[in-house]
């Protein structure tokens, strides 16, 4: 583990007035797993992406086996052998897997394309690394953890020495997560040095020799991982002791939503939601955990209205509702935290007053027969940014040049101010740093605390534990019983997850 | 009327095949920008510039087949710009498209004028004779629809099958689909996203302007303004018909044909009964219906009309 | 080559952007005035002088303005929805026909009550047409693009048709031209001696409609809303497919007055030439004007220049009018540049 293969030298990178690396240097070993630690936003993907080719730095330099990498070439980063797993998956859903892992490593003048050599070689690959994979099913048609065994063949396939990960584990199970860090180390016995992004300091623990910690574009600690502890990591990460969530447990109320039995079924007669069944109380956070791509999306936009047909029943104070649609969920009093803040959160090419309306703009004082009166608009718009602190040049910028945390507070501004009964949100830190979380964190206890019954979906189990009251698993379209977050086992979590686990009390699982 | 007449005569089979002709080029060269995600409405401007382009070039004195490649350089210039606006900058490809477009129209009538500023009546060339092929032409019916066609039928013909080879058999095929699925896909795997659309949308603009020739130099022998008359944008109705497959094109461009002869013929035989615009409205007719009918299933590419912008993700 | 976003873009860099855009738009075009073998200057001083040197040129630019502000808006509120709507020249013929289907008859109409008469009813044919692509476009996933687009081609068909055999009008001494419309039906001349009618007025106060309904109406709102985020609009309530049936009404409306106007108010008869591409023209009227609808009343006045220049320049030099077009479709391009240029700024890297 001495001989350095790759060597990064003062490496900086600014974004307009955004610095997001600032004279990074690190040098990885040959058969050596580094960890790269930091919280949203502290400039990883973009130390990685400027490794990989996909930006190139302002100054610094990087060598790989002795000899310095072309920057800005992707291409040029393959060659020496440096390869990248991405966070989202750069796969073409609707192509096979051996084409998504051919491409690119064929000449593009050659003038006949040779599947079956490129076979042999996968099959080689997998029979090596014990991954497999069907060379010819569609991609789309894969869970998301075969996809990224897919990711790291095409790496692989490539010949390449030294891998990056980024945030390889956001979207496993935590089994899934074990077995990527058992093939991880499988891969360094082969002589492959691996270097993998995260921000969660119990992977580093478990999984690393080395680790780096980046805070705001800097390296702010590093060490051999053996002779550290998560104590010391969390601050070197945070900069500060991690800022305790208070969390006072509430006395749930009545139940205000309930689904019953609820199947969906997309138009091409897959089951997204199969005999889900879901209830919510008053001053209640329901946490619902699972690994994306369970159904998670389904739920979520059948609560926000998005959802026209379904079979089953759902009760808001326990009344039946007949249909469902977003206008009808916004006056039941259902606020709604989406997942996609920039694409269905806000219109992004809008100003931020007229985010703050759009939902309401059609109602009294914000509109008189048919008109909108700017006024009210504005002085709520006004009122809403203060409290919330969304940081704003004005209320007429638009919501495009804010940060994610911004964007974030807005929605938050948007769908509490009506002190609404029922909250959903849908991965509501995702992609935030720190402070922003901790934020939308108290927002959503405040509003528990008020007597809203709030709901939220997360694939992060560390996010649920710090805020929710009870947590439940949902796999394949189905929701477990869920569990008091005080009592419940991490590892019996994670067996539901995967589908190893019984779903509900007494019950054998059926998958 | 006597329709099922039409279908045992040579006649109607080769017209059928000779107009399908500008279409093949057309839906094809559509199909490969589309392919590669990018949607190209100057289509019918690039058939224009390629239709005067290709004429003019053989009415002052060029070779019908250097003719032929003038218009597909003309037309691959077009492609550069669209590319210019489209994939480089990321700018709305419906907008530019049809300023593309209204470029090309113009541009071609405005060089036709100012080259032949006393033109009265439209000249001529001798455009591509009919070519026998040996021994395949005298089979009779199949023969003589198929192998007495014009040089640059074959060559559509021919076309279809280069494209689907190297579409779905090559490594460069194989890139250019993938970019127009996903185009960070290609860029993970160090191909350049740029280069690679920006030759699909150039070389399927080469292609529209030979379809464009095809108009002056073959089927007829004189250019005259407005000649190309929507058939862009049947073009473009065709590449969702055939679902993005060269064959389908094929069978799609034949079909539409098949029936815009069937009009003329029975517009014939009808006489006045029903007036002629009835009939000549039918093939845009049809291509509404085709879009119509096969839109709800249409699997477009994923990446079409989104631009790829290097380090948004 | 990366690019960069720039903060807010406001208006009068935005306006300044454009007109360097058409400058540059007019310098690559001299490149073609020099192939005809004039001077650019002395070119375009003609273009000018065609365009804007007499009362009566002015007045010609003017009446050629008319149909392309509403052109223009049509396409503007259309856009704005991203309902791509490209059928303007179609719907422009569809108000026409409707104006001399009614406006051929009720001579004991006052103009006071034929002329709104007409202008209604235009706008309702015209938008109730646009519905149908919107429509399928809505339910059936059918590209709105190329449905408009070839709906244009049945429509001349369709009016080639009526006045070749049913409208021909048998005074025309064989021309294929519908009958007049009666004398109420006429749009009064503006100024005196010229052809300037009032449906350069009312092109005007659409424009000034138009500004204020996108801007101070919830309609409005949702119009903007659903074109700028489709999903985030959906997602907030919004009623999207009344929304786009509303845009569809509108923008059809305002090209089928076009139509009306420029029936009424030049021919007062239906002709296949009534238009030369007025619907294609109000494309790259209402992107010069970046969609904005009171800078489409300018921009409809500049492209208008450049079509009446054009004609007075092709008269006085030997060069083809058809520089118009290459005109107009150059600045279109370029004003497209223009405004990505103050959104982003490109850097290496």
């Amino acid at each position: 583990m001495n001989d350095a293969i790759l060597t990064v030298s003062h490496i900086t990178k600014r974004f307009g007035t955004i610095v997001a690396n600032e004279d990074i240097s690190f040098s990885l070993g040959k058969g050596e797993i580094v960890a790269l630690l930091g919280e949203n936003g502290a400039g990883k993907t973009t130390l990685m992406s400027i490794l990989f080719g996909h930006y190139v730095a302002d100054s610094g330099t990087i060598e790989v086996f002795g000899k310095k990498l072309v920057e800005g070439s992707p291409r040029a980063s393959l060659k020496a052998g440096v390869g990248m797993v991405h966070q989202h998956f750069t796969l073409a859903g609707n192509m096979g897997v051996l084409e998504n892992i051919m491409l690119g490593t064929e000449s593009l003048t050659c003038l006949k394309s040779n599947p079956g050599k490129a076979k042999k070689k996968l099959n080689a690959l997998m029979e090596r690394f014990g991954l497999t994979v069907n060379p010819k099913a569609l991609v789309k048609d894969l869970s998301v953890g075969e996809q990224q065994r897919v990711e790291i063949l095409k790496v692989l396939y490539r010949d390449a020495r030294i891998l990056i990960l980024d945030e390889p584990t956001a979207v496993l199970t935590p089994q899934e997560s074990d077995s990527l860090f058992e093939t991880l180390s499988h891969l360094v016995k082969e002589g492959l040095s691996v270097i993998f992004i995260t921000h969660k300091m119990r992977e580093v623990l478990a999984a690393s020799h080395r680790c780096i910690v980046l805070r705001r574009g800097r390296v702010v600690f590093a060490s051999e991982t053996c002779k550290t502890n998560a104590k010391t990591l969390a601050r070197a990460m945070v900069g500060s002791d991690l800022p305790k969530i208070f969390r006072q447990r509430q006395i749930p109320g009545k139940e205000v939503l309930s689904l019953r039995d609820i199947t969906l079924v997309d138009k091409n007669g897959k089951k997204s939601l199969t005999g889900l069944n879901l209830s919510l109380k008053s001053n209640q956070i329901l946490g619902i955990a699972g690994v994306s791509g369970n159904g998670q999306s389904q739920l979520a936009d059948m609560i926000s209205g998005l959802v026209p047909t379904y079979e089953g029943q759902i009760l808001l104070d326990s009344k039946v509702v007949s249909h469902i649609s977003p206008r009808r969920m916004i006056t039941e009093g259902v606020g709604r935290i989406p997942d996609d803040r920039t694409g269905t959160g806000l219109i992004s090419d809008m100003s931020v007053m007229e985010n703050v309306a759009s939902k309401d703009y059609g109602q009294f004082p914000f509109s008189k027969r048919g008109l909108l009166q700017f006024k009210a608009i504005a002085a709520r718009a006004n009122r809403l940014v203060k409290k919330f602190d969304v940081r704003c040049p004005g209320i007429d910028t638009q919501v495009r040049q804010l940060s994610g945390g911004n964007m974030q507070k807005l929605i938050l501004a948007r769908e509490l101010s009506g002190s609404p009964r029922i909250i959903l949100a849908n991965q509501p830190t995702w992609g935030l740093d720190v402070g922003a979380a901790s934020h939308v964190h108290r927002q959503l206890l405040k509003a528990a605390e008020d007597g809203a019954g709030v709901l939220i979906i997360s694939e992060d189990l560390d996010e649920l534990f710090q805020v929710a009251d009870k947590i439940c698993v949902m796999y394949h379209g189905r929701l477990s019983d869920s569990q008091d977050a005080d009592s419940v086992d991490r590892a019996h979590l994670g067996l539901i997850m995967s589908g190893q686990a019984a779903f509900h009390d007494g019950e054998k699982n059926e998958t | 009327m006597d329709l099922m007449g039409f279908f045992m005569e040579t006649g109607f089979w080769m017209a059928c095949i000779r107009m399908a002709t500008p279409l093949i080029f057309g839906t094809l060269g559509e199909l490969i920008c589309e392919r590669a995600g990018v949607l190209n409405l100057g289509i019918e401007g690039i058939m224009a510039a390629g239709c005067m382009g290709g004429w003019m070039w053989v009415y002052l004195g060029g070779s019908l087949w250097t003719g032929i490649v003038f218009a597909a350089f003309i037309g691959a210039v077009f492609g550069l710009l669209h590319a210019g606006f489209t994939v480089f900058l990321g700018l709305s490809q419906h907008v530019t498209g049809l300023g593309i477009t209204l470029l090309g129209s113009s541009l071609s009538a405005y060089v036709f004028r100012m080259l032949l500023p006393k033109a009265t009546t439209p000249p001529k060339i001798v455009p591509f004779q009919a070519l026998e092929i040996p021994f395949l032409g005298d089979i009779p019916f199949l023969g003589e629809i198929f192998f007495s066609q014009t040089a640059l039928t074959y060559l559509a013909l021919a076309a279809i099958i280069f494209v689907a080879f190297v579409l779905f058999k090559t490594p460069l095929g194989l890139a250019l689909r993938m970019v127009g699925e996903n185009p960070m896909a290609v860029e993970a795997q160090g191909l350049n996203v740029f280069y690679l659309r920006t030759l699909a949308v150039c070389a399927g603009s080469a292609m529209m302007a030979v379809g464009g020739a095809f108009l002056t130099m073959s089927a007829f022998d004189a250019y005259y303004i407005g000649m190309v008359n929507g058939r862009g944008w049947i073009c473009i109705a065709l590449v969702v018909f055939s679902s993005w497959k060269p064959f389908k094109a094929l069978a799609g461009c034949l079909l539409f044909a098949a029936f815009d002869a069937i009009q003329m013929r029975v517009q014939q035989q009808a006489g006045m009964a029903i007036p002629y615009q009835f009939y000549l409205m039918l093939p845009y007719v049809f291509s509404i219906v085709a879009l119509v009918i096969m839109s709800r299933k249409a699997a477009y590419p994923n990446a079409l009309l989104i631009p790829f912008r290097k380090g948004e993700r | 080559m990366r690019l960069e976003l720039r903060e807010n873009t406001s208006i009068p860099r935005l306006t300044a952007a454009i007109l360097i855009a058409v400058g540059v738009a007019m310098a690559v075009c001299s490149v073609l005035i020099i192939w005809a073998g004039a001077s650019p200057i002395e070119g375009w001083h003609l273009m000018i002088k065609g365009a804007l040197g007499s009362r009566f040129a002015l007045s010609e630019t003017l009446t050629r303005a008319t149909p392309l502000i509403f052109t223009g808006l049509a396409a503007a509120v259309a856009f704005r929805a991203k309902l791509w709507n490209i059928g303007g020249e179609g719907q422009f013929y569809i108000g026409a026909c409707v104006a001399v289907l009614l406006g051929t008859r009720g001579a004991n109409l006052s103009p006071l009550v034929m002329i709104p008469y007409l202008f209604a009813a235009g706008a309702i044919a015209g938008g109730l047409f646009l519905l149908v692509p919107t429509l399928l476009k809505t339910y059936l996933n059918v590209d709105e693009v190329v449905t408009t687009l070839l709906l244009n081609f049945v429509v001349l068909l369709f009016v080639n048709w009526l006045v070749f055999g049913p409208w021909k009008d048998p005074m025309s001494m064989g021309w294929p031209q519908s009958a007049p419309v009666v004398d109420a039906a006429m749009l009064p001349i503006l100024l005196a001696k010229t052809r300037l009618h009032l449906g350069f007025a009312v092109a005007v106060l659409s424009a000034v409609f138009v500004w204020w309904f996108m801007a101070y109406t919830t309609w409005g709102f949702e119009m903007r809303a659903v074109g700028a985020g489709l999903k985030a609009s959906t997602f907030a309530g919004m009623p999207i497919t009344r929304t786009i049936v509303r845009t569809a009404l509108l923008s059809g409306g305002l090209a089928a007055m076009a139509g009306v106007s420029e029936l009424c108010g030049v021919k007062g008869y239906l002709t296949t030439d009534l238009s030369p591409g007025f619907g294609y023209t109000g494309i790259v009227v209402a992107m010069l004007a970046a969609l904005n609808p009171l800078g489409i009343v300018a921009s409809a006045i500049f492209v208008a220049i450049i079509y009446i220049g054009a004609d007075f320049m092709s008269r006085a030099i030997n060069i083809s009018n058809y520089i118009a077009d290459v005109t107009t479709a150059v600045s279109l391009l370029s004003v497209l540049m223009a405004v990505f240029l103050t959104k982003y700024r490109i850097k290496r890297g």
